[in-house]
């Protein structure tokens, strides 16, 4: 499957609908979590008088410049169990909806340099076995097994001392899984509303009502932010302050590499994370930008460090040119785990958080939060994920297991 | 890529700094005690515009100094 079959495969859209007065859920943002969420509702609860309203096109925002990587291999135990949940509800999603998402298992190395490099890999390996996702510590010799492009000396300065290797590591094509859940959702008679921007909320009664849009307002029971890069202003427009601060993360891809590269390679020390595309290209990432920024502005620096980092253990890669770079805004929570859940306002819930991390979590916090709207109790799940997690002193710091700081 | 200009060593790129949040700010209209402790300890303005920071110069001069600027383009602003 390549670019040029995809183009040739049939996308039949149902007509636009026009935009009603009232739904019973709003989702605001149109990417892999509204519809996502819109999807669970309707296949599973059955609640189809649904509107996702998106300012773009679907997967316009951060579901189209993510780099696609579906793991578990987390350091928290709800983590570890919640985003499992997620990379086996990928693994159902070409079954389940029909729609062919590219998914592939590629496994995914996680490099350590460093003695504390390889505690932290060991430990994670550990804690995952115990919660249900598949990683073992590899060292060496079994590295270069797996994946015998890896400079195992790091050019003299990063030898690789060992790995967590999580075999089920997995990456899909964004646009398709994005398609795949607003295709399934319209089949069922959600209204998914391209190029309709929301400009407010309707708030009555420390209630919110419904959102404000460019042509007119929509009434809701519930609505939902499942916005990235924004959710602040979102928020802000209920009176609900968020532990949120927005950057930019930048990515790219080089030309074709002649050779099947399957593993996605990361390394804890260096910060930065290889994998090859369906198309044969490596895609290479790495930290968000320090400084806060909604500008989805890409610098020659990052290339340049980004670049650095990654020829330092697969040298291959010096050989291959840079074919496009680009950048995505992320909504990065203090605590680097998602908030999912109530707002503390009536009638309004989040996903956010999602920072650098949400393309994993699409299938699981859908339905999730399709259990949460259509039941009104917040699922076990994601009971830890809340916003009020941080008024109650029981925030879920995980920064080393977002693999972008 | 974005430039500081420190107080003491002049314009640096910001690979040389390291961010340490913006100014904290509590809303007037948030009165309770407890949730002005939990806005000031969790809660940001994350403004789209105009923001005021604090950045360490880590490799340089190693001193904090305050950083106005618009987080839509990086521009440095005078002091607001």
């Amino acid at each position: 499957m390549n670019e040029f079959v995809e183009t040739l495969l049939d996308l039949t859209w149902p007509g636009a609908p026009e935009p009603k007065r009232s739904y019973d859920v709003v989702i605001i943002g149109g990417g892999g979590h509204g519809l996502s969420t819109a999807y669970h509702l309707a296949t599973r609860h059955g609640i189809t008088d649904v509107a996702v309203l998106e300012r773009g096109y679907i997967g316009s925002g951060n579901s189209g410049r993510n780099t696609t990587i579906i793991r578990a291999n987390y350091g928290l135990p709800e983590a570890v169990r919640f985003y499992q949940h997620s990379l086996e509800l990928y693994q159902q999603l070409e079954d389940e909806t029909g729609a062919d998402i590219m998914h592939s298992t590629k496994g995914q190395l996680w490099l350590a340099h460093s003695i504390t490099a390889a505690r932290t890999e060991r430990s994670r390996a550990l804690l995952n076995t115990a919660c249900g996702a598949h990683t073992s510590y590899v060292g060496p010799e079994e590295i270069a097994r797996i994946c015998p492009e890896i400079d195992l000396h790091g050019a003299g300065r990063y030898p690789v001392l060992g790995a967590s290797y999580h075999v089920d590591a997995a990456t899909a094509r964004h646009d398709r899984v994005v398609w795949a859940y607003a295709q399934g959702a319209m089949r069922l008679g959600v209204h998914v509303l391209q190029s309709l921007e929301v400009t407010g909320l309707s708030v009555e009664h420390d209630r919110v009502t419904g959102v404000e849009t460019a042509t007119g307002p929509i009434a809701a029971g519930t609505v939902l932010s499942a916005v990235g890069g924004h959710v602040t202003r979102v928020a802000g427009w209920a009176g609900v302050r968020l532990p949120i601060r927005t950057h930019t993360l930048q990515a790219f891809v080089t030309n074709g590499y002649t050779r099947e590269f399957e593993p996605i390679v990361s390394s804890n020390d260096l910060v930065f994370y290889v994998s090859q595309t369906a198309r044969g290209q490596m895609l290479i990432g790495a930290e968000f930008d320090r400084q806060p920024s909604y500008s989805s502005g890409t610098t020659f620096a990052y290339l340049q460090a980004c670049a650095r980092k990654a020829i330092t253990v697969l040298p291959f890669l010096a050989g291959l040119r840079v074919l496009r770079q680009w950048a995505g805004v992320c909504d990065v929570s203090l605590d680097f785990s998602p908030i999912l859940g109530e707002s503390g306002v009536d009638g309004f819930l989040l996903s956010t958080g999602w920072g650098t991390w949400g393309f994993k979590a699409i299938p699981a916090a859908g339905e999730q939060l399709a259990e949460l709207i259509a039941t009104g109790k917040t699922p076990a799940m994601i009971a830890g994920f809340g916003l009020d997690r941080f008024a109650r002193e029981a925030a879920m710091a995980d920064p080393s297991s977002a693999g972008t700081r | 890529m974005l430039w500081l200009t420190c107080p003491t060593c002049g314009p640096r790129p910001v690979e040389e700094f390291r961010f340490g949040g913006e100014q904290p700010h509590v809303p007037a209209h948030i009165t309770d005690r407890g949730q002005r402790d939990l806005d000031w300890a969790w809660m940001l303005d994350n403004a789209e515009g105009p923001s005021t920071e604090r950045w360490f110069h880590e490799a340089g001069c190693r001193r904090w100094h305050t950083v106005r600027r618009d987080t839509r383009t990086d521009e440095l602003l005078p002091p607001g």
